[in-house]
């Protein structure tokens, strides 16, 4: 192949650059949902690159011989088809987990950072490369929900992993614990707030204001 | 009767799906710029998920749980592990159905839908709906109530972000909120109201 590809950069674009959680607006739900302890958070964040990785993999490899026509639906099948292996694996050796993640590894099928992915790059690359993309951006995803995961169980229960990190007012500490940390609201606020960090970081990221507001008049003398 | 009722308050109302169970954020925040899209797509969500869960109940009952055929002389035979590629082909089904349908009868309501019909095959919040469907056994008659109790929910919800968004399109933001940011605080300030729905839940 004459163009070379830059492996290194498809790799690490997705981390926060091009992250696909807060700049790309995909994957949304699951993001938020199952980051109440960090534990729930890292499993979602493997399935998820696994499933996203490998789709990736099978989708470019056959992506000559997928009609256009019904490309959605064959990728979906083959997605759910992966979808169902993780979460039998999960529901096998990982029981206590599964229950707690409950429906949100179904919700992998329909998550639309799988299909942005596999839409806009598995599907016009070799496999090798989309692999990669698939990687960088399932880290990327992780690295969020890690983030956001990490920070509601530090909060909410002063636990890290399940293991007490801040001493508790009850048993003698000195850390109240703030349940809001644990109920969806916050969930909702730490992502707007790292969106706000992020962006204000890389202004570039920012949007155009939709109005601009009119000059305001001069006061008469 | 009370029972459908109480079923339907909740599934609208305590478990809101896009603000209590985050499900279908994608769509929620993308399509909330203004009220008239948000209510459209509101308004597909109630008609798709109406239709999808009794749908997939019966598919599930009939063909997928365990023991399901035990008429045919397989009482061993167990296909639930399908259930999420039945329930997908089944969305995607009813999706296109509807679609055909108000092409062919009211054009003028299909065009105003436009783009949102075909996103939502691979929308969470429907998927979910199914899924929810399985893990609680509700009958026939209470998956119905639910689809649309989650629809009018999430119908609710968009609608008023949607209110609340263009308003906002004329405040003075800092540049790193504008957008999604704000999308996000003000989703979880809703998502605060809309805890106190599950208070008073809790103190009945």
């Amino acid at each position: 192949m004459a163009r070379t590809i830059d492996y290194r950069k498809i790799l690490t674009e997705p981390l926060i650059r091009q992250n696909p959680v807060t700049l790309q607006i995909l994957g949304i739900c699951s993001a938020l949902a199952v980051t109440t302890t960090l534990a729930t958070a890292v499993t979602m964040s493997v399935s998820l690159t696994v499933v996203l990785t490998l789709s990736a993999g099978v989708i470019s490899m056959i992506r000559r011989h997928i009609p256009d026509t019904i490309r959605l639906i064959v990728q979906i099948v083959i997605v759910a088809s992966l979808v169902i292996v993780i979460d039998q694996l999960l529901q096998a050796y990982f029981a206590e987990i599964s229950r707690a993640l409950s429906v949100y590894v179904g919700l992998i099928t329909t998550n639309c950072l799988v299909l942005g992915r596999t839409e806009a790059f598995a599907r016009h690359n070799a496999p090798g490369p989309a692999m990669v993309d698939a990687f960088g951006n399932g880290l990327g995803y992780s690295l969020i929900l890690i983030i956001i995961g990490g920070l509601r169980e530090l909060f909410g229960k002063g636990e890290l992993f399940g293991v007490q990190v801040l001493p508790l007012a009850d048993a003698g500490g000195w850390f109240t614990p703030l349940s809001l940390m644990l109920l969806a609201p916050s969930a909702f606020f730490l992502l707007g707030l790292l969106v706000w960090a992020i962006r204000s970081l890389l202004p570039e990221q920012a949007e155009a204001p939709e109005h601009v507001p009119p000059l305001r008049a001069e006061p008469a003398e | 009767m009370t029972g459908l009722w109480d079923l339907f308050v909740m599934a609208a109302f305590v478990d809101n799906m896009p603000l209590t169970l985050f499900l279908g954020l994608c769509t929620f925040l993308a399509l909330s710029k203004r009220p008239g899209s948000a209510l459209g797509l509101g308004v597909a969500m109630i008609g798709v998920l109406g239709v999808t869960v009794p749908l997939n109940n019966l598919i599930y009952n009939a063909l997928l749980a365990p023991g399901a055929w035990s008429w045919a002389g397989y009482p061993d035979l167990d296909l639930s592990y399908l259930a999420l590629i039945a329930f997908i082909g089944v969305i995607a089904a009813a999706v296109q159905l509807l679609e055909m349908v108000l092409d062919r009868f009211f054009p003028e309501i299909h065009r105003a839908f436009g783009v949102f019909l075909p996103l939502l095959t691979v929308q969470c919040a429907i998927l979910a709906g199914s899924l929810f469907m399985v893990e609680r056994s509700y009958t026939l008659a209470e998956s119905a109530v639910f689809g649309l109790g989650s629809g009018v929910g999430f119908a609710v919800a968009v609608t008023m972000l949607g209110a609340i968004r263009s308003r906002l399109a004329y405040a003075d933001l800092p540049a790193g909120l504008r957008g999604l940011g704000i999308a996000f605080v003000l989703a979880g300030l809703m998502s605060l109201g809309f805890a106190s729905f599950a208070q008073m839940a809790a103190a009945q």
